[in-house]
């Protein structure tokens, strides 16, 4: 009788055993099939940015090129010599740069000190200041469209990289005084009384005692921020065109603007170069990309 | 005189931005209001006309078309990507080893612009070269896969390749909701016998309920907003088939001069947005306070 017991017993373990074998086997085929869903796009980009349009009309999208050729690439960043109307997007490419990065600082800067000032130096109605902050992030942008283009008009702006980073840098700032509000937020009020009771105003404690300790958050906002602002194409194809285009915008017309025979090879290539950017930033720092991400959106 | 300054020096600091925002964002909204009660054409015209511009609106057939649109979209983009999220956040939170590797590649789209998305999608939802050519070269002959130039289904190549991009995103919020909860809870339940099964979908899934309100509302305002990956996928075709509201809103206000009626359809979705947004910071900050 006993003996049949731990016989069952020893049964059951084994089915169960073998079972969770199954199950994990499950989980990871499962994962793995989603895996090949997300990198699918930029396999077929990639490779068929390398293949020539000849060996793209043969194959279809999953079978490798034969023969790596980066001709594409070139095409794709600075144009042939033959055909001179083509848009290609080395110009473009520096037009986002010089866009993003005044861009990014300015807002990141006023959004620190926002930050600072709506949680260590508490006044009265600045919980309603920061809703009006807050809102910002969420307003369909359409609402503003309008009076911006007539703005950067009268301000003769309009049509200008300039013009672009006072834009971005506006509607930056919301986002940028939320995540280093919520920062703020978290630190001790402590570390402020006392840097006071030492003799440090306002922008002393800022300068000696906050911005040293905020890294992590420096770093957030300056990749939420250049990420927006690279990917942006509403503010770039309504408040400029033509030479002034930043890389998105310019991404767009290429393939829109084809002059006689589809390049595909050459459209995946320039949408890879568009796209580099902030995959390179998204690898690098990919948690700071997913905090941002998340106190972009879980808001308060 | 120093005192005050000590004193007041936060607010003054402050005001810049807060002037900025008042203005651009608020006073601009205001302005586009007024303009959508004006007869506005190509230039503002500030004589006051009344609400006759949301009449020519909502009896517009385009309009109606890309409101119809929006509805499609949002509803099959919120529920799948959340299905897919929740599906790919419980999968990563069975210990594996590779999680974090997994979490890059599922989250990687959203580094990438629309742009960049639409283009690589519009590739391969190519008609004949796209994946209709790839599933054909497997062996399966008949297969037709023809919806960016479909009609009838266009809109619908605008939600795969907008899940494609954000459903990692919701992955992602609900993982760290998954990791917030607390083990005990999960192995008390398992010390009764429960199935994971079980424990998921009744003890977990439930308190995650600010994590689905949170995903729906960012969700729901991704897609209210949606324009880029029109543009860069069907540009709103074939014909007006998957226009959206947006681009409504663009093509009125830039390239047929109609401002006033583009203002109108500019507070149309703002409202929605607002409809939205509202009750959920309302919400989170009622929270805030009741957890401080």
């Amino acid at each position: 009788m006993q003996t049949l017991d731990i016989q069952k017993m020893e049964n059951i373990e084994r089915s169960a055993s073998r079972k969770r074998t199954f199950y994990r086997w499950l989980l990871f085929i499962m994962l793995g099939i989603f895996a090949l869903y997300y990198l699918a796009p930029l396999y077929v980009m990639i490779i068929t940015s390398l293949k020539s349009m000849e060996e793209i009309r043969q194959g279809n999208l999953m079978t490798l090129p034969g023969e790596i050729i980066f001709d594409s690439w070139k095409t794709a960043w600075s144009g042939r010599d033959y055909d001179a109307g083509n848009v290609f997007l080395r110009p473009f490419f520096w037009n986002s740069i010089k866009m993003v990065v005044p861009a990014v600082a300015i807002s990141a800067f006023f959004g620190a000190l926002n930050g600072y000032a709506l949680t260590k130096w508490r006044f009265r109605g600045d919980n309603l200041v920061f809703l009006l902050f807050l809102f910002g992030c969420f307003i369909p942008y359409q609402a503003i469209l309008l009076p911006m283009a007539r703005t950067l008009g009268v301000l003769g702006i309009s049509n200008s990289i300039t013009g672009l980073v006072v834009v971005h840098s506006i509607y930056g700032l919301s986002f940028t005084t939320l995540f280093f509000r919520n920062y703020y937020v978290s630190i001790p009020d402590e570390m402020i009384k006392a840097a006071r009771i030492d003799g440090a105003g306002f922008f002393k404690i800022f300068f000696k005692v906050l911005l040293p300790i905020s890294a992590p958050i420096i770093v957030v906002t300056v990749i939420w921020q250049f990420t927006n602002i690279w990917n942006d194409f509403l503010f770039g194809s309504t408040f400029s065109f033509g030479e002034a285009a930043p890389i998105q915008v310019a991404l767009n017309n290429m393939v829109l603007t084809s002059t006689s025979v589809k390049e595909y090879n050459v459209d995946m290539a320039a949408a890879f170069i568009a796209g580099i950017p902030t995959l390179l930033v998204y690898v690098l720092a990919g948690k700071y990309f997913i905090r941002g991400l998340t106190a972009g959106s879980v808001k308060g | 005189m120093f005192y005050w300054l000590q004193k007041n020096l936060p607010k003054i600091v402050i005001s810049p931005s807060f002037a900025v925002i008042l203005w651009f964002v608020y006073g601009f909204v205001l302005w586009t209001f007024y303009i959508s009660l004006t007869k506005s054409k190509m230039l503002p015209r500030y004589e006051f006309w009344g609400i006759d511009q949301y009449f020519r609106l909502w009896s517009n057939p385009r309009w109606f078309n890309a409101v119809e649109n929006l509805l499609i979209f949002t509803v099959l983009f919120v529920v799948i990507c959340i299905l897919i999220g929740i599906l790919l956040s419980i999968l990563l939170d069975q210990k594996i080893r590779a999680e974090g590797f997994l979490r890059t590649v599922y989250l990687y789209p959203m580094a990438l612009s629309f742009i960049v998305t639409g283009t690589a999608w519009k590739w391969m939802l190519n008609p004949t070269m796209g994946i209709e050519k790839l599933v054909t070269d497997w062996g399966f002959t008949d297969f037709t896969f023809d919806w960016l130039v479909n009609r009838d289904m266009s809109i619908y190549t605008i939600v795969i390749a907008a899940v494609w991009q954000s459903s990692g995103f919701v992955m992602a919020l609900f993982l760290a909701g998954l990791r917030s909860i607390d083990d005990e809870i999960v192995k008390a339940a398992k010390i009764d016998g429960a199935s994971l099964y079980s424990i998921y979908i009744t003890i977990i899934l439930p308190m995650m309920r600010p994590v689905f309100m949170s995903s729906i509302v960012i969700l729901l305002h991704i897609s209210i907003k949606s324009y880029d990956l029109v543009i860069a996928l069907t540009a709103g075709g074939p014909g007006i088939s998957s226009d959206m509201p947006a681009v409504f809103m663009t093509q009125m206000a830039f390239h047929r001069s109609e401002i006033g009626l583009a203002s109108a359809s500019a507070v149309m979705m703002f409202l929605t947005v607002l409809a939205v947004v509202v009750p959920y910071l309302y919400s989170e900050l009622r929270r805030q306070d009741a957890n401080a």
